[in-house]
């Protein structure tokens, strides 16, 4: 679990991009930030990833705040996260499969054969085929992400980021990895925090949502109160897809 | 006010090169890998110029001797002087500021703008001791190559010499002996293990702060290129002045 108490983050002028936010992430679900370009997604993201020190408050991971650890604490906790990047971030001079072994060559004192059989055990997990020896650059941008996210995962971690995890995938290949999260969320019983503002994942895998506008906490909720939210930039953010408008414009006539 | 901020954030990152080191059997395939790209990828470049231009002083000087009283054996003293002296460790340290320096650079920055650093980051790992330190060890061999530039400089001076008629074989060589001052060699050589630092950290520096996109990374390239060259030129004046006058 993640407590974000009155996290506040500027970056030296007088305007902070977080305005105080506080909030709760849960273990075993898929936790969601959306929000409108500018709506400080990004910056809360890497505040909550120890990749920006926050201006004020605190972020406590499973109760121990990363500003208090010692940087061997630090070090540990930081080895007990997984990160799947937008653009995947797949080192591109290594195959698959090294780029999945990565996390364990850096942290374990595992072989090389211990690491392969790990490696093998979670790319048949994220449904990987023919792919270990193979480049970044050799597989598709759906495949690339299942390597993200099983590199993500190949250490165990506690914590799973995910920033905009299915952007620039096709609806089916993106619904895929939006249900490969959920699953594997659910399964290792992980703190799954993605960052989104795509409205499919939002309706797909969105067990808490956490809506952020000018930096602020607006509105949070789930999947099942978001259409329901009294809140008119929720609203605005998910009735300005044409779908979700017209799924609104049913839900009423079918009311009436 | 820029210059400055530019130079703090290369002492910081040089700071940030040292600390938190990579676990030693990745660090060890990192460096092996580095000389293999640094300096084993640039021996080719490096043996074909020196011998060339070598080739080019000694003609070069033969051609501008008019006066029948200078020893032919002056060829040989003028190739050796300004191979040891200045072609090898300055002209070369040139070249691969161009070839070395914008690999470096370049890969570097591509790794920056596809979020490959932000990933090792997130992963605890040290990204500048990661990327950087390998760098900076594998460019400890540079003076070996530096060395075989100046071998290379001098037999290329040696065959054109010969084999253009310009001196014999014998006066080439004995002017190579001519007050031979083993300090210059020295001195070549802490030179050349300046430009080494300087070669591996400016391009690293440059690379790993770029902001932008692919064509960034070909600007933050030319750029390095540039600011590495005009130290190496700096950096040579001060150490001439410093150990030679």
């Amino acid at each position: 679990m993640i407590e974000v108490k009155e996290l506040k983050k500027g970056f030296g002028g007088d305007e902070l991009v977080l305005k105080g936010i506080s909030t709760t992430f849960e273990k075993g679900k898929t936790n969601l930030i959306i929000g409108q370009s500018g709506s400080g997604k990004t910056v809360f993201l890497k505040c909550l990833l120890g990749l920006f020190r926050p201006t004020e408050g605190k972020i406590l991971y499973d109760g121990q705040a990363y500003s208090e650890l010692s940087s061997e604490n630090q070090r540990t906790l930081r080895e007990q996260m997984g990160m799947v990047f937008q653009g995947s971030a797949l080192f591109d001079s290594m195959s698959v499969e090294e780029n999945i072994m990565f996390p364990l060559k850096m942290f374990t004192k595992q072989r090389k054969a211990e690491r392969r059989e790990r490696a093998n055990e979670v790319i048949k997990r994220v449904n990987l085929i023919n792919a270990n020896n193979k480049l970044p650059s050799e597989i598709s941008g759906g495949m690339q992400k299942r390597v993200a996210i099983a590199r993500a995962i190949v250490n165990n971690p506690k914590y799973l980021f995910c920033d905009e995890p299915n952007s620039g995938l096709d609806p089916r290949t993106a619904t895929l990895i939006d249900n490969l999260i959920q699953e594997i969320t659910h399964e290792y019983e992980i703190t799954t925090i993605i960052n989104t503002h795509d409205m499919n994942s939002v309706m797909e895998i969105g067990e808490k949502i956490v809506f952020l506008q000018k930096g602020h906490l607006a509105w949070e909720g789930s999947k099942d109160t978001i259409f329901r939210a009294d809140n008119d930039d929720v609203t605005n953010f998910v009735y300005s897809s044409d779908l979700f408008k017209k799924v609104r414009e049913a839900v009423i006539k079918d009311s009436n | 006010m820029g210059y400055l901020r530019e130079i703090g954030l290369y002492i910081m990152m040089l700071k940030g090169v040292f600390i938190k080191p990579t676990k030693t059997s990745v660090l060890r395939n990192l460096i092996l890998k580095e000389i293999d790209d640094l300096i084993i990828g640039s021996l080719g470049i490096v043996c074909f110029i020196s011998f060339f231009v070598g080739g080019v002083v000694a003609i070069q000087t033969a051609l501008n001797m008019d006066n029948p009283i200078l020893p032919k054996s002056l060829i040989g003293f003028a190739s050796r002087q300004s191979i040891i002296l200045e072609f090898a460790p300055t002209f070369i340290s040139i070249i691969m500021a161009g070839k070395v320096g914008s690999f470096i650079t370049s890969s570097i920055g591509t790794m920056r703008v596809t979020e490959q650093i932000d990933a090792l980051e997130v992963m605890g790992i040290n990204s500048l001791n990661y990327l950087v330190f390998p760098k900076i060890v594998a460019m400890l061999f540079y003076p070996f190559v530096i060395a075989i530039a100046m071998f290379l400089g001098i037999l290329g001076g040696y065959t054109a010499a010969v084999m253009g008629g310009f001196a014999t074989g014998d006066q080439f060589i004995q002017g190579l002996q001519e007050d031979f001052v083993p300090f210059q060699l020295v001195y070549a050589f802490i030179k050349t293990f300046v430009f080494a630092l300087l070669l591996a950290t400016i391009p690293s520096y440059f690379g790993y702060y770029m902001k932008g996109g692919a064509l960034e990374v070909g600007k933050a390239s030319t750029t390095s290129f540039v600011w590495t060259s005009v130290f190496i030129i700096l950096s040579n004046y001060l150490i001439t002045q410093l150990l030679l006058s």
